[in-house]
């Protein structure tokens, strides 16, 4: 009885889309686009609505992982019209994932959300300016390593130049909008010259090698956090780690995914695969939880292209966060802090989770595991920490208004945690909570860091 | 469509934002948590206080437009899809806890705030409120009180009803009425308090609440036992019963929902047992050990094949992870996923599923069952797909056989999801003509113009029944 029961329960029969002929092209290309398997896997049960930053902030359906679908659906089925009103509610979505691990079904939300704006760009008419500014961005700068540099260099000149504080002082920055004020603030000083250009393209394990990894650099990471490349490269070298960085990899493609712009996704997904493809290694590591997130899913971005499929399979079975082979595999050294602070009793701690790594990479636990390692310092668990700070890739630059609302509320948790470091491991996130730091920072400063950083400055002995 | 002078007034009402009437707010509105069911609303309303809702209740009376209100929308029965159109209203701003009354143990509330949040609150406080419906991390308590939710807790602490002693309430001519109080004995009249707990919308619309609250108990132990016999299964729930122990919790999972748990949990729990039951008591640590060492016997007794005690906390969430896992891993294998919640006396258990799998084989149909053998209240769990018309007509003849079944054994058609849509056409079998009669006899004293929630409850035409001979 029971055999033919589970037998029964086990046969899948995908069903496929409807046959609809949509008069409206955006409509036809959202159904040709659209995963309409995962849309009837949502079976509007409601528990991604708590999981929800949108809907937490705004209490209305639409804003939420179950409205966008049944959105979406209701396009595709030509129930709706997808008008403006409906494209800026895919928009409105931070993208942090928070739904899927909400999700009984196991909806691809992400998924999506990403083939909804897939669709919405291929059909956009941006006006002119907008339009440049993400042919520059998207085209232009982000897939050029050798051009993030130079964005770098320049913005380096920028920094260092005494421009910053000719600009700063002159008032020149209120002609920009205040969240572009804030976040012009906050960046750290940006540099020219990438972790490949400071460290070589290997770097020898400490003591006996583990294994053989790489490290993915990522376009930004390289730029304004190349530093936190370095100390990754050394800590993992520290835990007996021999390191290879491929010098051909460039941008990972993310922000373009999310921003609808598949095919260029694509596109630089296959570059990266092309650079690591020769280099013979155990993990790929990346240091950012937003790349790695995608990273990990090449294998579906590139699950119709059979020329790069089963390399893209074989890349993202290799993708792993530094915090996650650091914590399950490494030699760790001992960490100590040994700041002044910490002669009056261990200091507080606390962490903001990199939604991407958390939701999507899945390894949330790791730097915590790894921050409860070092001595004379105390882990406070901040309230929430597992929800979007707002950062969202350039969410903050579009969505100001809901960005900085999340912001706000964000803050008050990481106040209430009276940690002296807040750590966490994404470039995004990072930026984001300095930002909130400087506008909703309570008392004694609040320093922010990557965790990799953090630690790196805290081995007490450092190998030879 | 709304009439134009009528969407100003609504304006008017709630200010300009929360009132829409747009393709997104509309197309938003018109599901719930139910499978296969959608319907449009004409508008959408955002009210913030019971004198909003009076006025609304007015403004949409004077135009005949019927009103649903809801809070998350996850029901399983259809009860908040709008199937005839109108204005769904939406009580998520409706969220405060207003007071907790320490002296009296009462928590009022509005009926928007979530039930999990509320339950935290509460617990900070050091006391208790028992319902738990699997969806209380997202549903409101408004919502669970006029689906009278139930819950893992029930077989012990009781359901919403239980706990529900006082209501504010906006009836459909906008007249507001309050029922009960912070009264543990009040016999002032018909029980209007009840009446309302479970009435789906359909008779006015909750504005607020009081509700009673219990000392927690002080502490828990957590259990498993497999069978190989369904029926020792089955036995070892009465036993415990007439052994007068009532545990907090008595779960129970069947061959199928064991399978397919384990395939997705990878627990390694045993594939060949026909049964799993998951036991909890709650109490001062004494009565626990002593409870928990009988139910062990008892177990024994009726050849349990395997019994886990948990010795710790950690041990015990690691038992309480297989039926946890259940819906999860059932809604996983297929795009649709149709819980139902026949509930038959808890004596008749055993004969009632293995009925369900006499059905899911008479259909071609694959159903697994799990749910709180303790209240007889089960969970049989159909897995298909929307798409697939010639399937689901099987499917839904299928949980008409169950139905009909667990009225055979003495239960009913529904344990704790309401009636709603989905159920309207059997509601006769379980209550019969005359009382049907009675139902619509309250309901057209409620809201003579059926404007609360039209088209649940009560169906156009009750289903015939097929009555089988069985030799």
């Amino acid at each position: 009885m029971a055999d033919s029961h589970a037998n029964a329960m086990a046969t899948l029969t995908p069903m496929g889309k409807p046959n609809i002929e949509h008069a409206n092209p955006l409509a036809r290309t959202m159904l040709a686009k659209l995963d309409y398997d995962q849309l009837t896997n949502c079976m509007r049960c409601g528990f991604c609505l708590p999981a929800c930053p949108t809907f937490r902030e705004t209490g209305l359906e639409p804003e939420s992982p179950r409205g966008r679908i049944a959105l979406m659906k209701a396009v595709a089925d030509g129930l709706m019209d997808p008008d403006q009103v409906f494209q800026d509610q895919m928009n409105h979505c931070l993208g942090c994932r928070a739904c899927e691990p909400a999700c009984p079904a196991d909806v691809k939300y992400g998924q999506l959300i990403e083939q909804a704006r897939d669709a919405i760009e291929d059909h956009a008419e941006h006006p002119a300016a907008v339009k440049g500014l993400r042919k520059l961005a998207f085209k232009g700068v982000f897939p050029h390593q050798s051009r993030m540099k130079w964005v770098g260099r320049s913005l380096a000149a920028y920094q260092k130049s005494g421009l910053r504080s000719i600009v700063r002082g002159s008032g020149l920055m209120k002609l920009f909008p205040a969240h572009m004020r804030d976040m012009e603030r906050i960046l750290p000083d940006a540099s020219g010259k990438g972790v490949v250009e400071r460290v070589g393209t290997l770097y020898p394990a400490k003591g006996e090698k583990i294994a053989t990894v790489a490290l993915f650099r990522g376009c930004i990471m390289d730029v304004m956090f190349a530093e936190t490349n370095v100390n990754t490269v050394k800590l993992l070298a520290e835990a007996g780690f021999e390191v290879v960085i491929p010098s051909e990899q460039g941008c990972c493609g993310a922000l373009h995914a999310h921003s609808g712009e598949m095919e260029q996704a694509r596109a630089l997904a296959r570059a990266n695969l092309d650079a690591f493809k020769a280099a013979d290694v155990s993990y790929i590591v990346s240091n950012a939880g937003g790349c790695g997130a995608l990273l990990v899913e090449y294998d579906h971005l590139l699950s119709e292209d059979p020329e790069y499929r089963e390399l893209a399979a074989w890349f993202a079975s290799r993708v792993i966060d530094v915090s996650r082979l650091l914590a399950e595999q490494g030699r760790l050294p001992v960490f100590e802090e040994t700041d002044e602070h910490a002669s009056t009793g261990p200091i507080r701690i606390t962490y903001q989770d990199s939604c991407h790594l958390r939701n999507v990479m899945k390894s949330g636990d790791a730097p915590r595991k790894l921050m409860r390692q070092v001595a004379n310092v105390s882990f406070i668990e901040m309230k929430e920490a597992d929800r979007c700070c707002g950062s969202a890739g350039i969410y903050n630059l579009t969505h100001p208004e809901m960005a900085g609302q999340i912001l706000e509320h964000k803050m008050e948790h990481a106040n209430d945690t009276g940690a002296r470091y807040l750590l966490t491991s994404n470039p995004g996130c990072l930026l984001q909570m300095k930002a909130g730091v400087e506008k909703h920072g309570a008392g004694e400063q609040m320093e922010v860091k990557h965790v990799v950083d953090f630690l790196y400055e805290r081995i007490a002995e450092r190998q030879e | 469509m709304i009439d134009a002078v009528l969407t100003k007034r609504l304006r008017q009402i709630v200010g300009e934002n929360n009132y829409r009437d747009d393709q997104e707010a509309r197309i938003s509105h018109s599901y719930d948590g139910t499978p296969m069911l959608q319907s449009l609303p004409d508008g959408v309303i955002y009210p913030s206080s019971t004198e909003q809702v009076s006025e609304i209740m007015k403004a949409l009376a004077a135009y005949r437009v019927p009103v649903v209100s809801r809070g998350s929308g996850s029901n399983l029965c259809g009860g908040t899809v709008p199937v005839a159109g109108g204005v769904v209203m939406v009580m998520h701003r409706m969220n405060r806890i207003l007071e907790i009354d320490m002296e009296n143990l009462t928590a009022t509330v509005q009926p928007g705030i979530i039930t999990g949040e509320f339950i935290a609150h509460v617990e900070s406080l050091g006391l208790f409120y028992p319902p738990d419906p699997s969806s209380m991390k997202i549903s409101t308590i408004g919502g669970n009180i006029a689906e009278c939710s139930g819950g893992l807790r029930g077989l012990k602490y009781g359901t919403t009803k239980d706990y529900v002693i006082g209501l504010e309430a906006v009836l459909a001519s906008g007249d507001i009425i309050r029922t009960g109080g912070k009264l543990m004995k009040d016999v002032a009249g018909y029980d209007l308090t009840k009446l309302l707990v479970g009435s789906e919308g359909t008779l006015a619309i909750i504005t607020e609440a009081t509700l009673k609250l219990v000392p927690p108990p002080a502490s828990k132990k957590t259990m498993l036992a497999m069978y190989k016999d369904l029926y020792g299964a089955a036995r070892t729930v009465s036993r415990i019963i007439e052994g007068k122990i009532i545990p907090a919790t008595l779960e129970f999972m069947d061959n199928p929902t064991i399978r397919v748990v384990d395939d997705f949990a990878k627990l390694g729990l045993p594939r060949d047992m026909e049964a799993i039951l998951l036991i909890e008591q709650d109490g001062d640590s004494e009565t626990v050990e002593r409870d928990i060492a009988k139910i062990r016997e008892i177990c024994e007794l009726e050849q349990a094949d395997r019994i886990e005690v948990a010795e710790n906390r950690e041990q015990a969430e690691k038992l309480l992870t297989a039926r946890r896992s259940a819906f999860t891993a059932l809604a996983r294998l297929r795009p649709t996923t149709m819980l139902e919640d026949a509930t038959v006396p808890r004596s008749r258990i055993a004969e009632m599923v293995l009925r369900i799998n006499e059905i899911a084989r008479k259909y071609d149909v694959a159903i697994a069952t799990f749910g709180h053998a303790g209240d007889g209240n089960l969970h049989p769990t159909a897995t298909t797909d929307a798409r697939d018309k010639e399937e689901v007509h099987r499917v839904e003849q299928a949980f008409e056989d169950i139905f009909q079944a667990a009225i055979e054994f003495g239960g009913t058609i529904t344990g704790e999801h309401g009636v709603g849509l989905v159920k309207a056409p059997f509601l006769e079998w379980k209550v019969g003509p005359a009382g049907l009669e009675v139902m619509k006899g309250i309901k057209n004293a409620f809201d003579p113009h059926h404007l609360l929630n039209p088209g649940k409850i009560f169906a156009k035409e009750t289903r015939k029944r097929v009555v089988i001979e069985r030799g």
